[in-house]
């Protein structure tokens, strides 16, 4: 359903500073695809994940949806069939909005925004069902004010944000890197529980090669603006992370000492 | 004494629309726009010009209410497409409303005392209802004739209007439109991701409240009985005066409080002006530093009342531990102050 070709984005072309951030990126996503992204920093990754959404532009390629091109529709245009989750727990909320206002604000993703309340008392019922089902208390706390929340019930909430009208595409940068490790794991198992049950089609980054390993049908490793490995979802299931570093180092020809500092394991 | 204080509440009344036009951009929409001294002359002009030329005075408030709003808009195009920054794109229009409401006005003053304003034309209803005598008969009961004011219709008649647009307000940012409006002033980076037109929202946000202030630029002019170019001169801070005061006293913590805050407000500062221009050596020429010693006031003096707290916490937790060391941060305060930012 999503396809980029031959993906090129520089940054201060012509300048000293040229940085080119993706060079040649090709990737196809089929339906109810779950992909986890790795790679070191500065990789490409989040420059990836902006092209898809539309925060950026390509300099050069394509991107389609359903053989559409889409590769200049505005973000928030684009926004209608994709959903985000960030790293920074405080982007993805509204702080001094209540978590009730925040969900209808994310109810307007799939449809137009009209002078009808917000919040009726119909959709008060549903979102507080919906906060039910993850099963964190945020379902008791509707009128709170997202700011006062802590970065993982405002992460979770994110997330449920993201997903709770069923976007084509969920893309997920990091979103558990800020949490500790308790409350990652519980975003982590509430993505995969998700994921699974509106059976998104998903592009998740993350540093922890486990996870990469655990979750997902696919996974792929970039380096410097490039896909460099990918394995589909035989491959993946017999994949190491042991043998995910003997792939980089293959494949770059470069010490680890450095990137394993990075790599989390 | 008593007239006095009736007047500021009657004008705190008016202004309040004002008032809560800035409420939006700065408070909501997080863009502090200083289209707002021009906006309010150009609302004042436009009905002036009109009921000069025999229109309805109603239908002339309404009409400097639709030129603020394209104000308004005109100044979020210059902030979202041509990527101007907010200050600046505020004072450009400032700048430029300048001299288009001299060109609406054509002089730099329209006297309206021998026209029909909108408080005359609702005036010749309320004598021939006689609720002045009714209101009148309320103060006599209880003996206070001596401070009633000379009449109720100005302020009966705005506190309904206040009210009227307060709770519009209140309904409009609880929409989802409304809702989308507020994330914009939040968080535009997370409100863009759920498919809002973000400059869409700034352009039509500072609109509504150019029109609101432009409103309330043309019912000053009715009940001042003249319009003036220089009448909107420093009215950003006005507002801003207004809104501070408000939230500081009476809170801000759900947009119905807010807005409610800010009305009480607008109301409080004229009260506060028209005390202080009682003390003898001041005159009315110095309203407007009266007025830039409240903002400060009111910015500065919580942030110190704060400090001080603190300050005594920590003395007090010391003389608890049994500490005797010198205290060593007796210029601390002072040089916090004057860094610290304007919430
Ligand atoms: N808006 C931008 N302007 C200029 N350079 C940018 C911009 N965004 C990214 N870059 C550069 O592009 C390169 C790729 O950045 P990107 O954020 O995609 O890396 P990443 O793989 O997400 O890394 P990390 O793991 O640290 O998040 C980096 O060198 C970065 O400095
Ligand atoms: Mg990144």
């Amino acid at each position: 359903m999503l396809q980029l070709k031959q993906i090129e984005k520089v940054f201060y072309e012509g300048t000293p500073d040229e940085k080119r951030a993706l060079q040649g990126v090709n990737l196809k996503l089929n339906e109810g695809d779950f992909v986890t992204v790795i790679g070191s920093n500065g990789a490409g990754k989040s420059t990836l994940l902006n092209v898809i959404a539309g925060v950026i532009f390509p300099n050069f390629g394509e991107v389609t949806v359903d053989n559409q091109d889409v590769t200049f529709v505005p973000e928030h245009k684009r926004a209608k069939w994709i959903g985000r989750v960030f790293q920074d727990p405080m982007a993805g909320t509204a702080p001094n909005m209540t978590i009730e206002e925040n969900l209808a604000l994310a109810l307007g993703r799939t449809k137009k925004r009209t002078l009808l309340p917000g919040v009726s008392s119909k959709r008060r019922k549903e979102f507080k069902e919906l906060l039910s089902s993850i099963d964190i208390g945020l379902e008791d706390r509707l009128n709170t004010k997202v700011g006062l929340l802590s970065g993982g019930e405002r992460q979770a909430l994110s997330l449920v944000m993201a997903t709770f009208t069923k976007p084509r595409i969920l893309l997920l940068d990091e979103h558990t890197a800020a949490l500790d490790p308790s409350r990652a794991e519980l975003i982590t198992r509430l993505t995969e529980e998700i994921v699974a049950r509106h059976q998104l089609t998903t592009l998740m980054v993350t540093h922890q090669m486990d996870q990469a390993i655990k979750l997902g049908n696919r996974l792929m490793m970039m380096d410097a603006g490039q896909i460099i490995f990918e394995a589909n979802e035989e491959e993946k299931k017999n994949l190491t992370v042991e043998q995910l570093i003997a792939k980089f180092q293959e494949i770059r020809g470069k010490k680890m000492a450095n990137d394993r500092s990075l790599l989390t394991v | 004494m008593v007239t006095a204080l009736y007047g500021a509440l009657e004008s705190g009344l008016i202004y309040a629309i004002m008032a809560l036009g800035v409420y939006l951009t700065f408070r909501i929409l997080d863009f502090p726009d200083l289209t707002v001294d021009g906006s309010f002359v150009t609302g004042g002009a436009v009905s002036a010009i009109m009921i000069v030329n025999g229109s309805d005075p109603f239908i002339s408030v309404l009409a400097g209410g639709a030129a603020g709003f394209l104000a308004g808009c005109v100044t979020g195009l210059l902030h979202t497409h041509g990527k101007i920054n907010p200050l600046l794109s505020g004072i450009i229009m400032m700048i430029a409303l300048y001299s288009i409401n001299l060109r609406i006005m054509e002089k730099p003053t329209i006297p309206l005392l021998n026209q029909t304003t909108w408080f005359k034309e609702i005036g010749g209803f309320w004598e021939r209802a006689d609720l002045d005598g009714i209101l009148l008969s309320l103060f006599s009961v209880v003996g206070l004739e001596a401070y009633a004011p000379k009449t109720f219709l100005v302020i009966i008649s705005m506190t309904l209007l206040v009210i009227v647009i307060k709770k519009l307000i209140d309904w409009m940012l609880a929409t989802e439109a409304g809702l989308a409006l507020r994330a914009t002033g939040d968080n535009d980076r997370m409100v863009k991701s759920f498919s809002a037109n973000t400059k869409g929202y700034i352009i039509v946000g500072l609109g509504i409240s150019n029109g609101l202030v432009a409103i309330s630029g043309a019912l000053v002019s009715q009940y001042n009985g003249f319009a003036d170019i220089n009448l909107g001169i420093g009215m950003i801070i006005v507002g801003l005066a207004s809104v501070i005061i408000g939230e500081g006293l009476f809170g801000k913590d759900r947009i119905v409080r807010a807005t409610m805050a800010v009305v009480l407000g607008a109301v409080i500062y004229r009260l506060i002006i028209s005390l202080a221009l009682r003390v003898d050596f001041l005159d009315a020429s110095d309203m407007k530093l009266i007025t830039a010693v409240i903002v400060v006031g009111a910015l500065v003096m919580p942030i110190w009342w704060k400090q001080m707290n603190e300050k005594k916490k920590r003395l007090s937790r010391k003389k608890e531990a049994g500490a005797t060391e010198d205290e060593h941060q007796k210029g601390e305060g002072a040089s916090q102050i004057a860094t610290t930012e304007a919430d």
